[in-house]
């Protein structure tokens, strides 16, 4: 097992110079230039060029390069173009909101996709089986933002119940934290919510029809252990992939949600940077965002075992 | 209304959930503060602290916010001491004694002196137009004391109270800060001006924290535009970067903001018609737009071609596909802001409000020789619609144009290209320009010279011009040469006046105090 994780903590390296490259020559080789950004509208020619030196842009690109990944091996990121920060220092300040949103939305996704996945395989056909699917692709149907609003217009504007934007760090208190987050994870949820449900059912579904399920209800055992020990834990493979697949793409694709509500997570802070060019942080997020698709395919990958103990990962 | 009902039935029954799952849980979080905080939404998330590195008008908010300035413009464009306390003019109008007023500190407890002022006025002379104007015109800039400084000019400059009390500056910083090369960014922060910034609390992108400066001395004087007494009547100041501007009116709406400064024009109505939230214009002057041709390439390089787009445009055409509602555009006959004291017509700007598309076809084919027009389209940017209008007109006259959309930061690296047309240069940008351009030496287009802005053009008996009237002291012979300056400029087009806009703000009727003004002030300002 530890021979594996080495082997593919390993091969993420080639993984991410190769990212590395294509990043920073895409970036640089697009005809955006942050040096004419930074100076403004009414900047004289001259004055961007010279900030375009201070800031080291009319160098070799290789020679960019060459400084932007000897800084990263050995853990420097970058400042940012813009506000000079550490990007490391802007990455923590935006960590804990998208963390946050993914931790409660994927709890929600399980929470409720799962056993309505689950309880929708059993009644398989059923009026029951019908709503949850029809949820489901209305859930897939309906982009995040306008959930977003409609919920914002009948929880915030309507009830006023719930805030309309803005995150509270959980060091505030527990409650003024899950009260910023329940309108982002319920419009950015639904969409998970679906998938994991409709997954879980047709897995769920094709474990129902095997003879090991058929034994275990002529040998008297009631529904419920059935449906969690016998088929949920056969069925878990593709749905916990789905669920992985799902980590990964809250992490860097939370975007719309943190935009709608305002919410200043690792996606606004990539979205921004690439409005303004700001490459330094561009090119340290994508890293980043690279580093945890492939650490949690590792950890779904690892996580079959657990479920199907012939599933063994040799030296 | 059964949408009301439902809300109704939620609120009553989560509110109650809701409240009761806090309290037994003991999940409150800490108790409000009770300061007097004014939440805001500025136009744009504010990412660079140094007025001189940017032109950025977020920053100049910023810069506002936390320095204070030697003069400052009132909401009639008239220059008034600020941190100045007394001043004398010599007879010949060359020499100037300043004295800075009492009282006078920075966030950190120090005493501004004239070191501070003088490193501060340097590093600006080197970055701003006007201020280079001066630095030119200066023969020395010199401690006497402490607290007086003396100004002697080298040649006749009469506007050194209007530049020194210019919206871009100077600023006034430490010493030691203000000895930070002029195109790196200062990395201290600390300011003499009505608020300090809160730099453990700043989250580029997100968010930035004013406090208030308690020992902010403000004049006596009631405040007025950028100038007189900067009374902080709040605690606190946080902007927000919220730049959803749905989630923004929703915001506002439930009293989660308080200020907005630029809700785009289809929102307004909602805010007007909600008795919680008012709306109106804070900047009287707001921006002119302009299209800028690029001098150094056919057809644009000779001027006819470029009188042509003159003729061709029609204000109101481009005004109603950048706005819509008229209460929001003016019309402009001048290539100098309007309803500033250099407003002229001189010269016939007059042609600029409607479209003569025969007299624009017969000075355009006099030229015109086949090129491909390269009209740059900005699809993120308030101006985007002009560029449309523009290759529309074009076409009318027979000239074959590619419309090329492009997000406004490549906008604004490509426009820096020299190279031609059809090699990664371009033909004719659009853009907005604030109340700098109410003076020929800060207007972005009207330069001709070596400073002249994208575009390029040279003209030398503009930029003669421009000089005189930079040194004309009396405003009655300034305005005479601006007519002539005028005139020569409706001859050579450097650049088309398309209309002038003003941005409404919005906010929630419980604040008041707000100033008119071109810069956004959050001194003054109250929350009930």
């Amino acid at each position: 097992m530890l021979g594996y994780i080495l082997r593919r903590l390993l091969a993420t390296i080639p993984v991410l110079f190769v990212v590395s490259v294509l990043i920073f020559m895409l970036l640089h080789l697009g005809p955006s230039d942050p040096a004419a950004v930074i100076a403004g509208d009414f900047a004289q020619p001259e004055d961007v060029e010279k900030i375009r030196i201070q800031l080291g842009l009319d160098r070799p690109l290789y020679i960019q390069f060459g400084d932007w990944i000897l800084g990263v091996l050995q853990g420097d990121l970058g400042s940012s173009i813009y506000s000079d920060m550490q990007v490391s220092a802007l990455m923590m300040q935006r960590i804990e909101p998208t963390l946050s949103l993914t931790i409660t939305t994927i709890s929600f996704a399980i929470l409720v996709g799962v056993p309505a996945g689950t309880f929708a395989a059993w009644r398989a056909g059923s009026l029951f089986d019908r709503g949850v699917m029809m949820t489901a692709v209305m859930g897939f149907s309906l982009p995040v933002f306008v959930l977003g609003y409609v919920l914002v217009y009948l929880f915030a504007l309507k009830a006023q119940i719930l805030p309309v934007q803005g995150y509270k760090p959980i060091s505030g208190g527990l409650w003024p934290w899950l009260r910023s987050l329940i309108l982002p994870t319920l419009s950015l949820g639904m969409i998970y919510v679906a998938l994991i449900a409709r997954m879980t059912r047709a897995s769920v579904i094709e474990i129902l029809g095997n003879d090991y399920i058929r034994t275990a209800r002529s040998k008297g055992l009631s529904t419920p252990p059935i449906l969690i020990f016998h088929a949920l834990k056969n069925a878990a493979i593709p749905i916990v992939t789905t669920i992985g697949v799902g980590i990964a793409m809250l992490i860097s694709g939370v975007v719309v949600t943190e935009t709608v509500f305002a919410l200043p997570g690792l996606g606004r802070l990539t979205v921004d940077a690439i409005v303004r060019k700001d490459y330094p942080v561009i090119q340290a997020m994508l890293l980043v965002f690279t580093v945890a698709y492939v650490l949690i395919n590792l950890l779904v990958d690892l996580s079959y075992s657990l479920f199907d103990p012939r599933i063994k990962y040799q030296k | 209304m059964a949408v009301q009902s439902f809300g109704r039935t939620v609120s009553g029954t989560i509110r109650m959930a809701l409240a009761a799952a806090a309290i037994a849980g003991g999940l409150t979080g800490p108790a409000l503060a009770q300061d007097k905080v004014l939440n805001a939404v500025p136009y744009a998330d504010l990412r660079n602290l140094d007025p001189v590195w940017t032109t950025a008008i977020i920053t100049r908010h910023h810069a506002y916010m936390i320095y204070d300035t030697l003069f400052a413009m009132n909401s009639k464009l008239e220059p008034k001491p600020q941190m100045i306390g007394d001043y004398s003019i010599s007879d010949d109008g060359m020499s100037y004694s300043f004295t800075l007023r009492d009282g006078l500190k920075f966030h950190n407890g120090d005493p501004v002196t004239t070191a501070d002022v003088i490193a501060s006025i340097t590093r600006w002379e080197a970055r701003d137009n006007a201020g280079g104007a001066l630095a030119n015109a200066t023969e020395s800039l010199t401690a006497v004391d402490d607290k007086t400084f003396e100004l002697k000019l080298a040649s006749p400059f009469g506007l050194v109270l209007d530049t020194l009390a210019g919206l871009s500056g100077p600023f006034i910083m430490p010493e030691a800060v203000a000895q930070t090369d002029p195109f790196e960014q200062v990395k201290d922060y600390t300011g003499s001006g009505p608020f300090v910034f809160n730099e453990a609390e700043w989250v580029p992108g997100n968010k930035v924290v004013y406090d208030k400066f308690e020992d902010y001395v403000p004049r006596d004087e009631p405040a007025d535009g950028a100038a007189g007494g900067k009374v902080v009547k709040v605690d606190r100041v946080v902007w927000s970067y919220l730049p959803d501007p749905a989630t923004a009116l929703a915001a506002l709406q439930t009293g989660e903001i308080d200020f907005w400064e630029a809700p785009p024009a289809d929102l307004l109505p909602v805010v007007e018609a909600n008795p919680d939230t008012e709306a109106g214009v804070l900047d009287p002057f707001g921006l002119i737009v302009i299209l800028r041709p690029n001098h150094l390439y056919p057809p644009f390089d000779k001027k006819e071609a470029r009188q042509a787009m003159m003729y061709a445009v029609k204000q109101s055409d481009y005004m109603t596909a950048m706005v819509g509602n008229p209460d929001y555009w003016q019309e402009c006959p001048s290539l100098m802001m309007c309803n500033t004291p250099m407003e002229t017509s001189a010269g016939g700007g007059e042609i600029m409000l409607d479209s003569d598309m025969d007299k624009a076809k017969e000075l355009m084919s006099s030229v015109y020789d086949g090129e491909t027009v390269i009209v740059m389209h900005p699809t993120d940017h308030p101006s985007g619609p002009t560029a449309l209008l523009t290759a529309d007109l074009l076409r009318q006259m027979g000239v074959k144009v590619e419309l090329q959309a492009m997000d406004w930061a490549t906008l604004t690296s490509r426009r820096s290209s020299k190279n031609a047309p059809d090699d990664g240069g371009w033909s004719i940008f659009h853009t907005r320009t604030g109340v700098g351009s109410a003076s020929p030496i800060s207007h972005s287009g009207v330069a001709a010279g070596e400073t002249a802005w994208f575009g390029w053009p040279q003209n030398e008996e503009v930029e003669a011009l421009r000089a005189k009237w930079a040194a004309e002291p009396d405003q009655a012979k300034r305005f005479a040469i601006m007519e002539e300056l005028e005139t020569l400029m409706m001859d050579t087009a450097p650049f088309v006046m398309l209309g002038q806009i003003t941005s409404p703000s919005a906010w929630r009727s419980n604040v008041s105090g707000m100033l008119s003004s071109p810069v956004l002030g959050f001194w003054n300002i109250e929350v009930e």
